[in-house]
């Protein structure tokens, strides 16, 4: 993968990627090499020195059941909006396959919630189940049920848990339906002629020929779930019931900045490093296994 | 004065030594074909020339200056790609123009110089036009007229024909000889094809394996053969090889494949002991009675092209190996009427054979 | 799996009826805040709210733009406008000029940039807030465009997609620019960018998405009110403690969140979708 045709000096193309450099040096591996630095102190109470504990803020952190709690609740958050948003995606993505006519405009429609912002869309799910004034909270309440995601820890995370699917559903649906329509024809009309009907098609041939995009989506929408929703969290919920909506990247941000423990927060910062780096890893893994497909 | 010199002129990839050391002059306007099979190292040896590889040892100088440290745009030199290398978001006119924008020549200039190039390759009506909206041979034209419009000192082509269909390529063969002939540029033209490179050439340098096998006009190259590659690369179909060893008292020549060829009457003294490749072109043989037969023909195949008549078979007397049924071909006027599984006696015209070293592969002579 | 269904029976209509009901799942937020933000407060505060869109937009906007609630809508739109455009173009510009870099010249410590580069995709600005904070503020960009800017445009996906498209560009367009005297930067500009074009369109597209739509950062880095941009400024318009909240005023601001990111997606459809896909591989 190297280009032949190169072109001569060294002054010039170190001018040209000065400036991404720096920009990546600043602000990119200065403030990660802080993060683990930061992780092996501990800020005194007045902030004017911190003391090295080594590796005590994670033994610290793993011992801690606020912490062993954000993981599980991030885990069970991020499992929840990826099968919501992969699910609805792929069986929108299947009927509107299917149309011969009609895809295009139901494609134009479907993908409006992805230039929703996450806060936005936390904003619009709270708008309707706001206890005082929500339009579902209320027909809900009409019908014998109270809805307060304020006090019920699996309403808040049923709550944060539909509007942060809802904005990826579009997205999802994208991959899905440029995932369906790569299917050769012939293979599905020739287990149509085999007797297959349609149900019995999608899932022999068409969902393991999918499963490339499947698997790749599943991983996207994790690493989504476990980061970018952090604007739907804060805005819903701000974490609570009692911290039952607080996945990690929330506590990251109130133990850090709210509660002002630098400490804690970095080397919070370090463990979902290792987190995401993992994740990024099989991602490329299988990335590269799916190009050479 | 435009000429070219190559001295001693060596190159290695790492540490593969590709080119092994070519000499040659180019005279001002002369046509100079480098021809050689896939491999040979004659685009490397265009592109030293150029300026887009460097060299690893040896001279090339353009016109009496040494080059081989000068960027290409400072060589004076244009160049056609197989794959033209247009500029595919230009039009025509701007694609035959860039180099000279760079240069810096007056708007007024540029657009006559481009006019006049445009004319001469009939791309008046297309200026306007993008490189997609054209056809291959448009294309190659235009790739043409890129380098026309420079007037460089040297035009430089690259298996320019390459990628046209056949009848496109005999069209734009003429094409290009013609236009070289008006404009007089020194050319270095690089092909696979030997048909290509006899209709063009002033001169040929036959290539193969990083080594000039011979250098010289096309009916030299083609009448005396310095090497057994260059008889067998040169003409078509090739040449007819026969091994044979000429006996001690330099009388009697004996075929290894046990074929019967007379030899009366040729001059064999000198080689006597030696073992030798003999060479005999298809269309040196004639139709003859069995008297006068020098060879006798058994026919496998036939192929009746209208102008001629090729036949493929064995010669009488070869030993039956199935891989060489058909391995001696004669070329025939096409109103021979022949079948398979006929004899045909053949006697070899004058001064038709070519004697080679069986070691060396060097021509010996011709007799 | 296209067009095999019966043009008439069970399977269309069901087919219709399902996407139908997905259509309308995923507009109706959207709806329901439009329908909020051209009614009353008082009509929202006492529920049920009405269903269908009141008479009152145009007070409710220009309240939102003029006023807001602790900032001017308007403002906030225009802080959003320069953080997005600045993070699209700020991303495009250095990603192509160290992918131009990387592909077309041989310079030592070539692969150890590279690899930091490609290192950048790995961390999202969530991990590292906390000391990208603190640099930011040595830096004085607290309240301030570039401090709103230049982080996020440290990551590398924009540099990789060029890298790849440079390396499908054919050798002989960079030997016939070298034959024909152009320099490398020549070159660049003449040839290299216009066949660009399509890939630097897409990547603006999702680019000013994803800069539109940031909420950790700006939320962190701004402390005046004045600076924010709409997407995180909606939280902040909310009451503490037990006040009302101003629904139809914070519901027209969502939606004017919404439209900038939604008209690019809408028009610029076939460009965001080829975007989406080549980043993602």
């Amino acid at each position: 993968m190297e280009k032949l045709v190169t072109f001569k000096g060294w002054k010039l193309p170190l001018l040209l990627l000065a400036p991404q450099v720096l920009v990546t040096a600043c602000f990119f591996f200065w403030p990660a090499w802080q993060a683990v630095y930061q992780s092996l102190f501990i800020p005194d109470p007045f902030g004017l020195r911190s003391h090295f504990v080594g590796l005590g803020n994670f033994e610290f952190l793993l011992g801690d059941p606020f912490y062993r709690a954000s993981f599980w609740t991030t885990a069970v958050f991020s499992s929840l909006v990826t099968l919501v948003s992969v699910g609805l995606a792929l069986w929108l993505a299947v009927m509107a396959d299917r149309l011969i006519k009609g895809s295009a405009t139901y494609r134009t429609l479907l993908i409006w919630p992805y230039a929703v912002a996450p806060a936005v869309a936390g904003v619009l799910w709270l708008f309707m189940f706001n206890t005082r004034v929500g339009v579902i909270s209320w027909y809900l309440g009409q019908a014998g049920y109270d809805w307060n995601h304020v006090l019920n820890s699996n309403e808040a995370m049923g709550l944060v848990v539909i509007a942060s699917s809802w904005g990826r559903i579009s997205y999802n649906f994208l991959f899905f339906l440029a995932g369906l329509q790569a299917i050769p024809k012939s293979v599905i009309e020739a287990a149509a002629i085999d007797g297959a009907h349609f149900w019995k098609r999608f899932w022999t041939i068409v969902f393991p020929l999918l499963s490339p995009t499947t698997f790749f989506l599943l991983v996207v929408n994790i690493v989504y779930a476990f980061f970018e929703t952090f604007g739907v969290i804060h805005t819903i919920t701000t974490g609570g019931p009692q911290q039952a909506t607080t996945i990690l990247v929330y506590k990251v941000y109130s133990d850090g900045f709210v509660g002002q423990d630098l400490g804690s927060s970095a080397a919070q910062s370090v463990i979902l490093l290792v987190v995401v780096g993992i994740l990024t890893i099989i991602q490329f893994r299988y990335i590269e296994r799916r190009v050479h497909y | 004065m435009s000429t070219i010199s190559l001295k001693s002129v060596r190159k290695s990839f790492g540490k593969t030594e590709v080119i092994h050391g070519i000499d040659v002059d180019v005279a001002d306007g002369e046509f100079i074909v480098i021809v050689g099979p896939s491999g040979c190292g004659k685009s490397t040896l265009l592109r030293m020339v150029a300026g887009l590889e460097t060299v690893t040892s040896g001279d090339i100088a353009i016109d009496g200056n040494r080059v081989n440290d000068k960027e290409p745009m400072e060589r004076n030199i244009a160049m056609v790609f197989q794959n033209y290398a247009l500029y595919p978001h230009m039009s025509v006119f701007d694609n035959m123009a860039y180099g000279l924008k760079i240069a810096r020549t007056p708007k007024a200039e540029i657009a006559e110089r481009v006019q006049t190039a445009a004319k001469m390759l009939q791309l008046e009506d297309y200026l306007t036009r993008r490189p997609r909206q054209l056809s291959g041979g448009q294309r190659q034209r235009v790739a043409m007229g890129r380098a026309v419009v420079r007037k460089p000192a040297v035009f430089l082509f690259d298996e320019p024909l390459s990628n046209l269909d056949a009848k496109l390529r005999v069209q734009m063969r003429l094409e290009i000889k013609q236009l070289q002939r008006s404009l007089g540029t020194t050319s270095l033209y690089v092909t696979h094809d030997q048909v290509e490179a006899m209709t063009l050439a002033d001169r040929l340098i036959v290539m193969n394996a990083g080594l000039a096998e011979q250098i010289n006009t096309p009916m030299h190259v083609y009448e005396h053969p310095a090497s057994i590659f260059v008889a067998g690369f040169i003409g078509s179909p090739s040449m007819n090889f026969l091994t044979a060893k000429i006996d001690s008292g330099g009388s009697r020549l004996s075929v290894e494949s046990g074929a019967h060829v007379r030899t009366e009457g040729l001059a064999l003294a000198a080689y006597s002991g030696r073992d030798i490749t003999l060479g005999i072109r298809p269309e040196h043989l004639e139709v003859t009675n069995p008297e006068s037969a020098d060879l006798t023909l058994r026919i496998a195949a036939v192929e009746t092209l209208g102008a001629d008549t090729l036949v493929h078979g064995s010669i009488a007397g070869a030993g039956i190996d199935g891989a060489q049924q058909s391995n001696f071909a004669a070329r025939l006027p096409g109103n021979t009427r022949i079948a398979e599984g006929e004899t045909l006696p053949l006697r070899l015209a004058d001064g038709s054979l070519h004697v080679f070293d069986r070691q060396t592969e060097k021509r010996i002579a011709d007799i | 799996m296209s067009g095999m269904v019966e043009k008439r029976g069970r399977g269309y209509w069901f087919t219709h009826a399902g996407l139908i009901l997905g259509v309308l799942v995923i507009f109706f937020p959207i709806y329901l805040a439009f329908v909020a933000s051209t009614v009353t407060q008082p009509e929202i505060v006492r529920p049920p709210m009405p269903l269908i869109p009141g008479g009152h937009f145009y007070e409710n906007y220009r309240e939102a733009l003029v006023s807001g609630i602790n900032a001017p809508v308007a403002r906030m739109l225009f802080n959003s406008s320069i953080m997005a455009l600045g993070i699209a173009l700020g991303k495009i510009v250095i990603s192509i000029l160290s992918a131009f870099a990387i592909v077309y010249f041989r310079f030592p410590l070539r692969k150890t940039f590279f690899w930091m580069i490609f290192l950048t995709l790995m961390l999202p600005v969530e991990v590292r807030i906390v000391p990208t904070y603190e640099v930011a503020a040595n830096f004085g960009l607290l309240n301030s465009y570039p401090g709103l800017i230049l982080p996020l445009i440290a990551s590398a996906t924009a540099t990789f997609l060029f890298r790849q498209f440079f390396l499908t560009v054919p050798d002989e367009l960079a030997e016939a620019a070298r034959v024909d005297g152009a320099g490398p930067m020549r070159f660049f500009a003449d040839i290299l960018l216009p066949m660009s074009r399509t890939n630097i369109a897409a990547l603006f597209v999702i680019l000013f998405i994803y800069g539109w739509n940031q909420y950790l950062w700006p939320l962190l880095i701004t402390t005046d009110p004045q600076m924010n941009t709409i997407v995180m400024g909606i939280k902040q318009m909310f009451p503490s403690g037990d006040d009302i909240a101003n629904w139809p005023v914070i519901m027209a601001t969502a939606i004017l969140a919404m439209l900038p990111p939604v008209a690019v997606v809408i028009f610029m459809q076939k460009l965001f979708i080829k975007g989406l896909i080549e980043t993602e591989k």
